[in-house]
């Protein structure tokens, strides 16, 4: 007879997060959306995983370059974050979509919070999935953008992505405790900057743990994914073994994958490699390989963009459910 | 190996601190072992003095890996199955990379055959340094006929370049038929069932080749087949507990995988602590449209390479599927414990001459030969300097700071470069590090033109003809 134990370390529960809420909970979603709660590695037989991982969809709020392979699939809306995060919704299955407020980058067009705030409307509008809220990355003007952003969606419990070290982390926790909403939590793969940022988000800015969820950063298949997969588990791993600054649902930016050249390039810079074939069927396996490994390492929620990477990362993470 | 101290194996070495191995001292050698840059039998006098003989069985039986390592095949191509000693790769780190086993069937036309065999064992793809391909070759017999079978298996090997095979019939007289064609070249022979094992297992013994198990879904029956054949003096085992595609048994696959790695390494059950087959081929069995089966059988590969399958039999030899999922592998076997790294300094691509340009970049791997594979295969002479930023690429380098203008000035002087002796004295800045060519421009003033290139070293080629030599 063959028989085996379990993993006797595993203790301590992944914090469950929700995100969205309905309009018995003061917002206007239609249905909510739950991450977290796992008591074991992803799909391991310790435990059953309570939900299966989520896919928010990207949305820009201007155009901005994307592999030829992604474009094809928003030339229609690219002008619209409404109708863009319809056609997400509709015809792609999206659980959430993210609106991203680019433009309002000092670089790009400098566009102001208020005109960040209208996006957020309009995609609320044109949606009810839960939604998620980015920023330009530029570590000043985010602060004030995403607060704004987080009083207009007032109750609706979004993710505001993102509060980070290098940047004022503690107005944008404020921001969402004040307005009701979960705060990403991203650094750059490194555990410990992990737990820093964690720890000041709940200590120094008040805010709550079921309102914490981390992106551990997503560095792609070929550009550096074996550091951001065992950075991913590592974290995992230490929350289930009780590592309280741990013990949070994960985020991957999974369209990371559209950066490595293996996923967009025509052909091989380098004339003695074997061909690399039809980069339009290429680069969603990129995207798919991508955020399956790290849904493997423990991620709950996955940003993504390419319709056929999202509706593979859907079907083998449920089949693995059972 | 479960060993983590060095002293205890210290305890098994000559303890002469001789030398002769390479290291100053037995203890360091001790250290070599616990990480497995050393092997045992480099310690010429443990293996070859008799009065050592006793410490030498109880050392290898220390650090033998917790899971059992196979060896397909001979010579140069012959791969290492398993051999794993932990769970997960940031314990320590996977060793040996699950070989991809490709199949053709004995039923093939011969010059599709040819064709197929010749795809397979030449397709290549440089990546950090080196060319990664795939190992092997997994003959299926479809007609059931053994005369077929040793024709296909001549043919494999006839063009093979020296791959290792996997015979694959659960009949013994078509495996008996391959085996005689290709015993020498230890190929993998699949695979003893509960209705076959008897006449395979005789096969396995009689001509020494190692052996893969087949009993799906039960562990119970894998097992005691493998305690049958130990006890048969065969160990060269190798388990196929199953590969589901989809559905249900898809979970219970992994399931099955997970528990046999835990067994093996967390638990130390030594009777089935062998390596695991996974089948993504079985991808195939679920659609008739060829991407889409190919897609799925790169997310099956994925799902196993991740949680311990240790070798694969695949069908896809589209590049859309190839490319991710040795990507995928080679980068879960990268060894966590030592930075991926070049030495900084000045390398010569092609030969550079007074008219070469001199490329910048970062000592990162992946930058490094990205870089140097772009120039290199594209026949240009050039100089790449490689600035130390800790391991760090451009374009988080110069987002965190380990590149800058002067560390830049500083490695030209450490590296001695002789800008004197260059026609057009000019560095070539990467795109993404645009930033720094005003500042550079001031501290290279009158040494050396600043010019910046294109954001991906890939496209060197091209921006070579509008801009080089500058003017
Ligand atoms: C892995 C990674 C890391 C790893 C780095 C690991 C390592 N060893 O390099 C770590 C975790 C350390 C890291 C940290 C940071 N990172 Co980082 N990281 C990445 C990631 C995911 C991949 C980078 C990568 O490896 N690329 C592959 C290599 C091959 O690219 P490369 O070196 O740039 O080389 C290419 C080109 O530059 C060019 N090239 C190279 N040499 C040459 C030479 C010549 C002559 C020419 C013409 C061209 C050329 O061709 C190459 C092939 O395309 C990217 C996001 C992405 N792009 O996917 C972010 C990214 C680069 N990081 C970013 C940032 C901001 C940081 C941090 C500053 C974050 C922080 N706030 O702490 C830190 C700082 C790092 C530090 N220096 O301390 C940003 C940079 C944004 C920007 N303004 O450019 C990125 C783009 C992510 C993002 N969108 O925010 N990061
Ligand atoms: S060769 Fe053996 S005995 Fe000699 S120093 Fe090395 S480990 Fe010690």
């Amino acid at each position: 007879k063959f028989s085996v134990g379990v993993d006797k370390t595993w203790k301590h529960p992944i914090q469950e997060v929700t995100l969205g809420a309905t309009k018995a909970d003061g917002g206007s979603r239609g249905h909510v959306v739950k991450l977290g709660g796992e008591k074991a590695m992803p799909f391991f037989p310790d435990a059953a995983m309570p939900h299966a991982p989520k896919i928010t969809m990207d949305v820009f709020d201007m155009p901005i370059g994307m592999a030829k392979a992604v474009k094809m699939h928003y030339e229609d809306v690219i002008n619209s974050p409404g109708e863009w995060a319809k056609k997400a919704v509709r015809d792609f299955g999206a659980d959430m979509v993210t609106v991203h407020l680019i433009s309002t980058d000092p670089l790009l067009k400098d566009t102001s919070a208020q005109d960040a705030v209208k996006t957020v409307e309009e995609v609320l509008q044109a949606v009810d999935v839960p939604i998620c809220i980015g920023g330009s990355g530029n570590p000043d003007k985010d602060p004030v953008v995403l607060s704004k952003a987080a009083e207009v969606a007032q109750g609706e419990r979004v993710l505001i992505a993102s509060a980070n070290l290098n940047m004022d982390w503690e107005k944008i926790g404020k921001a969402c405790v004040d307005n009701g909403h979960v705060c990403l939590a991203w650094t750059q793969l490194e555990i410990n900057s992990q737990k820093e940022l964690n720890r000041k988000l709940m200590k120094v800015a008040g805010v709550p743990r079921e309102s914490i969820v981390m992106d551990p950063t997503t560095a792609a298949l070929a550009y550096g994914l074996d550091f951001a997969y065992s950075n991913m588990e590592r974290i995992r791993l230490g929350a289930l073994k009780g590592d309280d600054e741990l013990t949070f649902p994960m985020s991957s930016g999974t369209t990371n994958a559209w950066g490595v050249r293996e996923s967009w390039m025509v052909r091989s810079p380098n004339k003695d490699d074997s061909d690399w074939g039809d980069r339009m069927l290429r680069g969603p396996i990129w995207e798919i390989l991508t955020g399956y490994s790290l849904a493997m390492a423990g991620v709950d929620i996955f940003m993504m963009m390419h319709p056929t990477a999202v509706a593979y990362l859907h079907e083998i993470t449920q089949s693995l459910m059972g | 190996m479960k060993e983590t101290s060095p002293l205890n194996l210290y305890k098994q070495l000559p303890q002469t601190n001789c030398k002769k191995c390479g290291e100053e001292t037995c203890m360091a050698f001790a250290a070599g072992l616990i990480a497995r840059t050393r092997k045992v039998e480099e310690c010429t006098p443990l293996i070859e003095e008799k009065k050592y003989a006793k410490k030498l069985a109880t050392l290898r039986s220390t650090v033998a890996p917790e899971l059992k390592m196979v060896y397909v095949g001979v010579g140069d191509k012959q791969v290492k199955v398993g051999g794993e000693d932990v769970m997960y790769r940031h314990q320590m780190t996977f060793f040996n990379k699950p070989p991809f086993a490709f199949d053709v069937a004995d039923n093939m036309e011969e010059a599709k055959l040819i064709e197929r065999v010749k795809k397979i064992t030449t397709w290549r793809k440089f990546y950090i340094g080196k060319w990664q391909g795939v190992e092997m070759i997994a003959v299926r017999s479809v007609t059931d006929d053994p005369a077929k079978f040793a024709a296909c298996v001549k043919t494999v090997m006839a063009n093979g370049n020296g791959f290792p095979l996997i015979l694959c019939s659960f009949n013994p007289a078509v495996l008996k038929a391959g085996l005689e064609v290709a015993s020498k070249e230890k190929p993998l022979i699949y695979a003893a069932t509960k209705d076959n094992w008897k006449e395979v297992a005789q096969l396995a013994y009689d001509y020494k080749v190692p052996v893969t198990l087949s009993v799906p879904f039960d562990l119970d029956g894998l097992k005691s087949m493998a305690v049958t054949f130990a006890e048969m003096g065969l160990t060269d085992l190798v388990l196929d507990p199953g590969t589901a595609p989809n559905g249900k048994m898809l979970q219970q696959t992994l399931t099955n995988f997970i528990n046999l790695r835990r067994a093996a390494v967390e638990e130390a059950q030594r009777d089935i602590a062998y390596p695991v087959m996974v089948l993504p081929i079985n991808a195939w069995l679920t659609t008739d449209d060829p991407v889409r089966a190919a897609y799925w059988e790169s997310v099956l590969t994925a799902a196993f390479v991740i949680r311990g399958g240790a070798i694969m039999i695949k069908h896809s030899t589209e590049p859309y599927s190839m490319m991710p999922d040795m990507h995928l592998r080679f980068n879960i076997y990268t060894d966590p414990r030592t930075p991926v790294q070049v030495k900084p300094g000045i390398y010569k691509v092609g030969n550079p001459g007074p008219e070469s340009p001199v490329f910048l970049t970062t000592n990162f791997a992946l930058t490094y030969y990205t870089v140097e594979s772009d120039v290199a295969s594209n026949g240009i002479d050039a100089y790449i300097i490689a600035i130390n930023t800790d391991g760090i690429g451009v374009q988080a380098s110069v987002a965190g700071g380990q590149l800058s203008p002067v560390k830049i000035q500083d490695s030209f002087n450490e590296a001695g470069f002789d800008w004197a002796g260059q026609k057009y004295p000019a560095m070539v800045l990467p795109g993404m590090a645009a930033k720094f060519s005003g500042e550079l421009e001031d501290l290279f003033a009158g040494k050396a033109k600043i010019m910046v290139g294109p954001e991906d070293s890939g496209r060197i080629i091209g921006w070579m003809k509008d801009f080089w030599p500058p003017k």
